[in-house]
């Protein structure tokens, strides 16, 4: 089947091309990009007025497929992305079993191509059960597809567990991704601990926390030569230690949520437990350094920590809540909306950030927009008005901090492996 | 606004953070009324026949929960209480359904503590009952912010202009808060006093003046409200020990000699005499203690009256 993208705005961060023109599918591949290509008998879709960019990649999502289907599976989880845009998702390990073999890498892979509608990469466990006490069969996993390795969602609080891991993962050129928060600071605080948490009696989650297990997350990865991502940044410290460790050299990349991002601990004063979420939503201060973090690169990618919750494990009372929500359906009119409409962000930077980074630093052949690229592609009208309404999500989870919001700028197209796989909205598979 | 104006009938009393300084007046003027009512010698006021109130008490109370229970009784109302030393969530049953089945027996109040902060925004979000906030975590009290300010008034007239400190656990008391907001917003100056390790992070940016010497926050002070130190949070190592706090931060006779010789002296109980306020000092002439106990209930029978009657303080004087 061929496919021409004709007389939109193509974007490819790759090659820093910004130039209106038509692009060819055919095999599931990009045959052509340029001027006036022939149609010849392929269906044409009219992308005048609208920007064609490498399909989004999110390098940080909850599948929760296996053992925790009542939040998300792969069927739904993979759906929510194709309706925000993304192409690829990479899903985290912390299900139930844990990912944390190669058989159990080999089994999302299989499922995700059986029952998935974008491509799906596994991310496997750094240690057994994540439990924090063994290494995992890291080399197992990676050479069964896994594109990297991480604990999120665990407990990796041992410093000697975390510098084998690097050294072992880094024999295989990939990256170690953490969640980067000191438990035993952060461990039993359920917001952002500032002036809105004193006000709140709430008990906080320092930034210190964070900016502690940034700090040794840094040092170890300086120390064994590893590469080292850190997921979810939140704190202004975390970004200065990061963008330090750059300038000095560090194997060290960073992504931020579009959540951090745009918004403040000020939500948290509804006691809505949709805005609970770890690393907690902190003041206006952090978010200006993690707005300027992205901006000068110190931030490379942006990704969504995706992390649906069943409807009834989020209506309780703030405390008993668990943290996270829904973030592949929101996620680019959020970005759009919140840093691109403001000046803060380049519609370059912004696929640079939610494509071309993220397939870079897990290896992806996508990303990009070249002859013999997977045809993976966004479509996206950033005039496109909406507002965010949960129930009408894809995925289970139904909470979202950006429910009601008013946004500018939607994917209207997602097309994954040459097939278009969402339009307008409507996931066709 | 003239108080005519301000009704807070069916309303939910959730905090004095969103409380105005005129809903406050409301309350406390009904309040001076209901008093009257208290020292009578039947004391039972036909007012709220008919109408039900529940106490949904998840945490333990002696004093809020009877304080609620008898307001509801002199008025007229039936009062039920459920008391669960346990939360609903480690019972099984989420707190949306207990509210529900509470709901489905159609009560007009739901008095509710609950050791979780913002539960009582929840319940007020899940059901219609009026919900009144017995105590949300760490979060607010506003009937307890409402009982002190109304023994403050009893003794000074007049709330703005006074300086008033609040001593002790401020991280974990809904009464500072709640005393906090309400002070703020009837003009008096807030002064809180303790460890560093019991101060919230940030809490200066409210408005309140902070201090770590308690003699600070005393000098010439109009009104010492002492707060409950709850012997576990040592063991949390939030101060070395009870004898090093009662040393630094314990309210005595020598402290107290720096406040305005007609300074009130406040607590919310229950007391732990020796630790936080001197045993000599807890009934003397100066202390307000068990003038607060008797203002609870006047003020709960005011609220309790307000949101289900409605109207101003000259109706339910009649």
């Amino acid at each position: 089947m061929k496919l021409l993208i004709k007389g939109g705005r193509i974007i490819n961060p790759a090659e820093g091309m910004d130039t209106v023109g038509d692009i060819l599918i055919e095999n599931g591949k990009i045959a052509a990009i340029g001027q006036n290509l022939d149609a010849g008998e392929a269906q044409v879709i009219d992308a005048a007025g609208l920007v064609v960019a490498p399909g989004l990649i999110d390098m940080h999502a909850h599948l929760r497929e296996p053992g925790l289907e009542a939040k998300e599976d792969i069927a739904s989880g993979t759906r929510a992305a194709a309706a925000g845009g993304f192409t690829t998702i990479a899903c985290m390990p912390n299900t139930k079993p844990v990912v944390d073999s190669s058989i159990i890498v080999s089994g999302i892979i299989h499922r995700g191509q059986t029952e998935g509608v974008v491509n799906v990469k596994v991310i496997g466990a750094l240690s057994k059960g994540l439990e924090g006490k063994e290494l995992a069969e890291i080399g197992d996993m990676i050479q069964a597809g896994a594109v990297a390795i991480s604990d999120d969602g665990g407990h990796l609080d041992s410093t000697s567990l975390l510098k084998t891991g690097l050294e072992y993962t880094g024999m295989f050129n990939r990256p170690v991704i953490t969640h980067s928060e000191d438990e035993g600071l952060a461990g039993e605080g359920f917001m952002h601990e500032g002036a809105v948490s004193a006000m709140l009696g709430v008990k906080g989650r320092p930034s210190v926390a964070e900016d502690i297990a940034v700090a040794r997350d840094i040092m170890l990865a300086e120390y064994t030569g590893s590469p080292l991502h850190i997921a979810h940044v939140s704190s202004k410290g975390a970004v200065k230690l990061i963008r330090e460790a750059k300038e000095r050299g560090v194997r060290v990349t960073a992504e931020a949520t579009p959540h951090h991002l745009t918004l403040t601990d000020e939500e948290v004063r509804s006691f809505n437990t949709a805005f609970k979420v770890n690393p907690p939503l902190r003041s206006a201060d952090h978010v200006e350094a993690l707005i300027a973090g992205l901006q000068d690169g110190t931030i490379d990618t942006i990704a969504t920590d995706h992390a649906p919750h069943a409807f009834e494990e989020k209506d309780v009372e703030f405390r008993y809540a668990p943290s996270g929500f829904a973030g592949l359906e929101t996620a680019l009119g959020v970005i759009l909306t919140g840093l691109y409409h403001t000046g803060k962000l380049t519609l370059t930077q912004v696929i640079e950030k939610m494509s071309y980074a993220p397939a870079r630093l897990l290896g992806l052949a996508s990303g990009v927009l070249k002859v013999g690229a997977p045809a993976d592609i966004t479509i996206i009208d950033t005039e496109y008005k909406w507002t965010v309404d949960c129930i009408k999500f894809y995925t289970r989870g139904k909470h979202s901090p950006f429910e009601g919001r008013n946004l500018r700028g939607k994917s209207l197209i997602t097309i994954v492996n040459g097939s278009i796989i969402m339009q307008n909205g409507e996931v066709l598979k | 606004m003239s108080k005519a104006q301000v009704s807070l009938r069916n309303k939910d009393i959730l905090g004095l953070e969103t409380m105005s300084a005129a809903e406050m007046n409301l309350i406390l003027d009904t309040a001076k009324e209901m008093k009257n009512i208290i020292d009578r010698d039947i004391k039972k006021a036909p007012t709220l026949r008919g109408k039900a109130i529940v106490n949904l008490f998840f945490e333990n109370s002696t004093r809020t929960r009877t304080s609620f229970e008898l307001a509801g009784k002199y008025l007229g109302a039936d009062v039920i209480n459920i008391s669960t030393s346990t939360s609903s969530v480690a019972k099984g049953e989420s707190l949306r359904d207990t509210l529900l089945t509470v709901e489905a027996m159609g009560v007009d109040i739901i008095v509710m503590r609950h050791e979780a902060e913002g539960s009582s925004h929840y319940a007020a979000n899940a059901v219609k009952p009026v919900i009144i906030n017995a105590g949300d975590g760490a979060h607010e009290h506003p009937t307890q912010g409402l009982l002190d300010m109304f023994t403050i008034k009893q003794y000074k007239e007049n709330i703005a202009g006074l300086k008033v400190a609040i001593v002790g656990d401020i991280l974990h008391s809904r009464v500072a808060r709640s005393n906090i907001w309400g002070l703020q917003k009837m003009g008096a100056e807030v002064h809180l006093a303790g460890p560093q390790t019991l101060l919230p992070r940030d809490i200066e940016k409210i408005g309140v003046k902070v201090h770590n010497r308690i003699e600070e926050a005393l000098d010439q002070a109009d009104v010492v409200n002492v707060l409950r130190i709850q012997r576990e949070r040592q063991k949390k190592g939030l101060f070395p020990s009870a004898r090093e706090y009662a040393r630094l931060f314990g309210v005595n006779a020598a402290r107290l000699a720096l406040a305005k010789p007609d300074a009130l002296l406040m607590h919310p109980g229950p007391m732990n005499r020796g630790l936080e306020i001197a045993p000599d000092i807890a009934y003397s002439e100066q202390s307000a203690i068990q003038e607060q106990v008797k203002n609870g209930l006047a003020v709960r029978m005011a609220l309790l009256f307000l949101v289900l009657m409605g109207g101003t303080h000259i109706e339910a004087a009649n």
